[in-house]
């Protein structure tokens, strides 16, 4: 099982329709995100994007280059994703994370809670002069 | 001089608290040591060979009177009594206890410093020209640029995670005093034929094991587009880079696979993203920045005590001749101060030292002073009348070397003294060639000559780029010593040519020497430097001074 973090902390999957149908995309870290936002249908809703070992980054990236690209709808951070992390993936334009049972565990949702403050202490948003590009 | 605002003081008490929880939580479980690993290193913590090391920035190498006295209490409080001057303008402690960190990076915070993305695969500390704001040839300071960088590269979101570390440099001068073209990506500060001014990008340069020249991927890019621009690289390269070898994932092979006209038509496409999300603020906010790096209102005053002494001091004329640099106000010099005492560590000082130098940058140098790639310390700014008296201080603290660009002013890395990564010792081979050319009172007559060693293949010791370069390897268990020539650090940057068979640990120096030998045989003049010579006559007669045992057996 696994649980979803948001800014409120811990909470269950509300995403049922699952990744089989066209509503929902789950991507590879390796996705080319010009390819892939040529190829994103209007019916999706839902994109899970996974992080193989959170030392990946390339998740963050491809977050990013869907908003700017102009992407609405849901994207999920999957896989070993640690707290420290929940800033980053706010601030790149993920909504949530999911993360395993055991990884919640070892992690417990306060050490979630503790990075949920994303929209202070922002250099980008300074930067940019506007808030961040997540929805 | 940069000074903190409030939002930068409140990131860095966050992320200073942040890490101090991180090291609870690694003592605690709730981080593996795979996972502490990476934040304990974008927070400028190493493990070293025998102990942690800290590595704190010196951001574009300014820093003021205070700011170095707190390194000082850093060395004393919570290290042996010395720091480290390293090549990208940072200051590494060696023998801090990990419980002790976070209240050295909250001592630093006090000052306005930090040990963010010092390392790691993050943006590292942005670096510039050792003498911005003083030289006489620079279009601009470039400092306000750098910090600019500095702010946008902080703690950025996409990019705290990457395939490998992303080193940035900054330049606004003539002469290129920050080794551009061996930086991931450089800005070059620049003037177009209509008098505007703007930015030269190169990517791809980078030492290690794969030594490559940067590439100008663009020739002149308008003010407001700099941010943008960087961020598309870097997204770029995050996205595209090599993950599958960690020796094949700096930018510079991407940029060699891909081929630059490749990279720069992703980057033209990702900037057209990327732009519209910059509305101008970070504009406003380097208006701002520049009114921290105002020039200091420079004194005025006769200077005659300076030539009188010049006249009657010998020992004060040597250090004048070598330490001292044009300043843009003919009333003033640039002074470096060596951190290269012949047979002393290059790049250590004392905590002595540091509050010397602090204090004499409050009395003679308006409170500035500079870090240099090349591991010394400079008084950007002092007024002629005063460097006698500045001379006869820095005699006191063993600071008076008049060394600065000869052959015993050696970068070297902290080799296999300190690093886990080191194949071979650096330092001792560094102290030897200094005290052997002190010993033989030629340093002077070689003139500007510019060896840099590396105690492995990972080239910190910028020995590629070195008029002798020296690579220290590990061959079955023994160190053994390969010689390169003709390498060149500044905007004629050249890898330097390897000589030949490797020397062992007591052969090196005599191979050095027969090297500098041979190049006073061959110089047309005294005027000519070694790089002048080398390049003029080759390879070969080097080659022959440093194997003679061949020679012989050709003949």
């Amino acid at each position: 099982m696994t649980v979803i973090v948001t800014d409120t902390g811990f909470g269950p999957d509300t995403w049922t329709a699952g990744y089989q149908d066209d509503t929902a995309l789950d991507l590879t870290s390796d996705t080319d995100p010009v390819l892939l936002v040529d190829r994103l249908a209007a019916q999706v809703q839902m994109i899970r994007i996974d992080f193989p070992s959170f030392a990946d980054g390339r998740g963050f990236t491809i977050a990013r280059q869907l908003r700017l690209s102009g992407y609405k709808g849901h994207i999920r951070a999957g896989g070993h994703v640690i707290a420290d992390q929940y800033a980053m993936a706010r601030r790149a334009g993920f909504d949530d994370v999911e993360i395993s049972d055991q990884l919640a565990a070892r992690q417990p949702e306060e050490q979630w809670l503790a990075r949920a403050n994303w929209q202070q202490h922002d250099y980008q948003a300074r930067m940019r002069g506007a808030a961040p590009a997540s929805a | 001089m940069y000074k903190y605002n409030d939002f930068d003081t409140a990131f860095v008490t966050e992320r200073n608290a942040q890490f101090r929880a991180q090291v609870a939580r690694r003592i605690d479980g709730s981080l593996t040591e795979d996972e502490f690993k990476p934040l304990r290193l974008m927070n400028g913590l190493y493990l070293q060979l025998h102990a942690y090391m800290l590595r704190v920035a010196v951001p574009y190498g300014s820093l003021n009177s205070a700011q170095m006295t707190q390194l000082a209490l850093l060395a004393e409080k919570w290290d042996k009594g010395y720091g480290h001057f390293t090549t990208r303008q940072n200051i590494q402690f060696n023998w801090p206890k990990l419980s002790d960190v976070p209240d050295m990076l909250d001592a630093l915070a006090e000052v306005g410093m930090h040990a963010i993305q010092t390392s790691g695969n993050t943006i590292r500390n942005v670096t510039s020209d050792h003498f911005a704001g003083a030289a006489a040839d620079e279009i601009e300071d470039p400092r306000p640029v750098a910090e600019l960088i500095r702010q946008w590269s902080t703690d950025h979101p996409e990019f705290q995670f990457m395939g490998r570390k992303f080193k940035i440099a900054v330049g606004a001068a003539a002469e290129d005093r920050a080794v551009l073209k061996a930086h991931d990506l450089a800005v070059r500060i620049v003037q177009n034929a209509t008098g505007e001014t703007g930015y030269q990008i190169l990517v791809g340069g980078g030492l290690g094991r794969t030594p490559m020249i940067g590439q100008v991927i663009n020739d002149f890019l308008p003010r407001a587009d700099l941010l943008p621009y960087i961020e598309s690289v870097v997204s770029v390269w995050n996205q595209i880079g090599r993950r599958d070898n960690k020796y094949k994932a700096r930018i510079k092979i991407t940029v060699h696979e891909h081929g630059i006209d490749d990279i720069r038509a992703r980057v033209a496409a990702r900037f057209a993203l990327i732009r519209p999300s910059f509305t101008g603020a970070d504009q406003e906010l380097l208006s701002e920045i520049k009114t921290h790096f105002a020039a200091p209102n420079f004194r005025s005053g006769s200077t005659e005590t300076y030539g009188a002494a010049y006249k009657a001091d010998p020992v004060f004329r040597a250090w004048a001749d070598t330490n001292l640099a044009e300043h843009r106000n003919e009333t003033h010099a640039i002074v470096t101060i060596s951190i290269k005492k012949h047979g002393a560590t290059p790049g250590d000082a004392s905590a002595d030292q540091m509050r010397a130098m602090a204090e004499l940058a409050a009395k003679y140098g308006y409170d500035e002073l500079r870090i240099s790639h090349q591991q010394n310390v400079i008084l950007p700014h002092v007024h002629k009348s005063d460097l006698p008296a500045l001379h006869a201080r820095l005699k006191q603290h063993d600071l008076a070397t008049a060394n600065i660009g000869l052959i015993s002013d050696i970068i070297a890395c902290p080799g296999m003294d300190y690093c886990a990564l080191a194949t071979a010792r650096a330092i001792p081979v560094a102290q030897q060639i200094a005290t052997r050319f002190d010993a033989l009172k030629l340093e002077h007559d070689i003139g500007h000559l510019q060896i840099k060693i590396s105690g492995c293949i990972n080239a910190c010791g910028h020995h590629h780029v070195a008029h002798i370069g020296i690579l220290g390897l590990d061959r079955a268990g023994v160190e053994n010593y390969q010689i390169t020539l003709g390498g060149d650090a500044t905007w004629t940057a050249n890898i330097g040519e390897r000589a030949g068979p490797g020397f062992a640990y007591d052969e090196i120096v005599p191979a050095v020497e027969r090297i500098v030998t041979a190049y006073l045989d061959l110089r047309t003049d005294a005027e000519e430097t070694f790089l002048e010579t080398f390049r003029r006559v080759g390879m070969a007669p080097f080659k022959a001074a440093l194997y003679p045992e061949a020679v012989k057996k050709v003949a």
